[in-house]
């Protein structure tokens, strides 16, 4: 196995909605080009955790975070870091599908328009790149002008993930991105990510433990805002260090 | 049968029944005017209500054509400049509403707004404007009637805003769009049918608001298009002509009603068909 370069170092983060602390002293690394999952009962903290990564938790007042996240050198959670800049590196899917009030094409180049200058071919190309790379494009391609909203709610959740990849972004965060599909959906956005994570370092948070047996590389897991365990996915679910995360796995509890 | 579940059928039928009774009422008396508005009304339309103006007293025949351009004048440019200063308030409200104390302040002036009498609207606009100028005119009546309309553009903008799901915000932030472009791109847009239903609304509120433009435009026997004029208006002289001992002067009054009732009942079919053409997911 070759060496895995962390993209993303998370140390002693701390995180307060609030006065409630949501996270305790996190400390771990998301890998370059793998598939981190964080598992965890509900409110145990895992999706707080993900929106530390792009900062999503700037738009409400009162949330904040403390700590350490190092990501090419420099720490995202300083103040004076350009947060728009940061979410243009570090995409995120959302649960629920969350298409943009407009046409699959304008949903994809929307993005696209806030970075780039791009002519019209070279914005055509980019919009058929990216349905590609969500594996959209041969179901779309006829209707790049219908609205987003008329497709069905799996196609809207790899339309969400081509508008993330569209503008070249270093990590996607997944957040329970196939709660709310049906298994045929869920199984095709299970496959992407597998595609994906050839290009791009995925995180992903699961209330599905056989998911993230399936698409991950590595595994934490959450309890309390606290991280138990974390470890390579085989190992977290043959042989866990600790028996919390144990009796998580099995069923026991959660 | 079993008692609680046959009394709470009992009480069921009950409440039916009064709801039923208490909307007979209610729509007894709405079609009871409505009727005798078309009855009145019809006979009063003709040709000559569109093409002459407004007669001189004792004098037969006469139309309303001064009156309806000059409602019509008024009306379009209080929506012009109702329909931006609402839409963006309503967009600042949405989106700082719940940080700031200025965007505290100005939801509570828009409720007062909202239910203030018109009559003092119409009031403020003469000591500020009128009284200054010393004369009506056009222009006074359009700034008052958007008073009016300013209001209500920026409580439906505001409410239908809030309908806007937050993950759907939250996607557009993740793409890093700054915030003024996530407002008015993904938010605006996603409730772009309510908000269009907000203007018509207030368009159909301002079209019959009399009190605001007896003291600002007041009235013009003569058709005029100067808006720095006293300007004539269907409100107003429906106001006059119904009060009038002119059989001619009244039958006109009731056209201009039957003409005005009908076009806010046009309006108000048309946002409904709009806002349920395409609602929020």
């Amino acid at each position: 196995m070759t060496a895995v370069k962390p993209t993303l170092e998370i140390s002693g983060l701390n995180f307060f909605y609030g006065t409630f602390q949501g996270l305790k002293n996190i400390n771990l690394n998301v890998f370059e080009k793998k598939v981190t999952a964080f598992i965890g009962p509900s409110g145990c903290g895992k999706s707080t955790l993900l929106r530390t990564l792009n900062r999503m938790y700037d738009l409400y007042p009162g949330q904040r975070a403390e700590g350490k996240i190092m990501y090419n050198g420099r720490n995202i959670l300083e103040p004076g870091q350009d947060v728009n800049m940061l979410r243009a590196k570090v995409g995120m899917v959302f649960q629920k599908p969350t298409p943009f009030p407009m046409s699959v094409y304008e949903n994809i180049a929307f993005g696209v328009r806030l970075y780039e200058n791009l002519s019209k071919g070279e914005m055509d190309e980019r919009v058929e790149w990216a349905l590609k790379k969500a594996a959209l494009w041969t179901e779309v391609k006829d209707k790049l002008n219908k609205s987003g909203l008329s497709l069905s709610g799996g196609q809207q959740q790899r339309l969400c993930i081509a508008r993330s990849v569209a503008v070249k972004p270093d990590v996607l965060l997944l957040d329970e991105p196939t709660s709310a599909l049906d298994p045929i959906s869920t199984a095709k956005i299970e496959e992407l990510i597998a595609e994906l994570k050839e290009d791009y370092t995925i995180t992903i948070v699961t209330h599905n433990m056989q998911q993230a047996a399936r698409c991950s590389d590595y595994t934490a897991y959450m309890y309390l805002g606290e991280l138990v365990e974390f470890g390579e996915t085989d190992q977290i679910f043959m042989n866990p260090a600790k028996k919390e995360t144990q009796d998580y796995i099995t069923g026991r509890f959660g | 049968m079993n008692p609680v579940y046959r009394k709470r059928l009992w009480v069921h039928r009950i409440g039916i029944a009064l709801s039923i009774g208490a909307m007979a009422v209610g729509l007894f008396f709405l079609m009871w005017i409505l009727f005798t508005l078309l009855v009145k009304g019809f006979g009063a339309l003709s040709l000559a209500m569109f093409t002459e103006t407004t007669p001189a007293p004792g004098s037969d025949g006469g139309g309303l054509m001064n009156a309806i351009v000059g409602s019509l004048m008024m009306v379009g440019f209080a929506t012009l400049i109702s329909t931006p200063i609402g839409i963006l308030a309503g967009i600042y409200l949405a989106e700082y509403g719940e940080e700031s104390w200025l965007a505290q302040i100005t939801r509570f002036v828009t409720d007062i707004m909202l239910s203030a009498p018109s009559i003092v609207i119409g009031l403020f606009v003469y000591a500020l404007y009128v009284a200054n100028v010393k004369h009506f005119s056009g222009w006074a009546g359009t700034f008052a009637i958007s008073l009016i309309a300013v209001p209500v553009v920026v409580r439906t903008t505001d409410n239908m805003l809030k309908l806007v799901p937050s993950s759907l915000r939250e996607a557009a932030f993740a793409l890093g769009a700054p915030r003024w472009k996530v407002a008015m791109m993904v938010r605006l847009r996603a409730v772009k049918a309510g908000v269009i239903t907000g203007v018509l609304l207030a368009v159909a509120r301002i079209s019959g608001e009399t009190a605001p433009l007896l003291f600002t435009a007041l009235n013009n026997q003569f058709f005029s298009a100067n808006m720095n004029a006293p300007m004539a208006n269907l409100p107003v002289v429906i106001f006059q002509f119904a009060m009038s001992p002119y059989d001619n002067w009244r039958e006109l009054a009731w056209g201009g009603a039957l003409l005005i009732t009908f076009s806010v009942l046009g309006l108000n079919i048309l946002s409904r068909t709009l806002l349920s053409q395409k609602t929020p997911h």
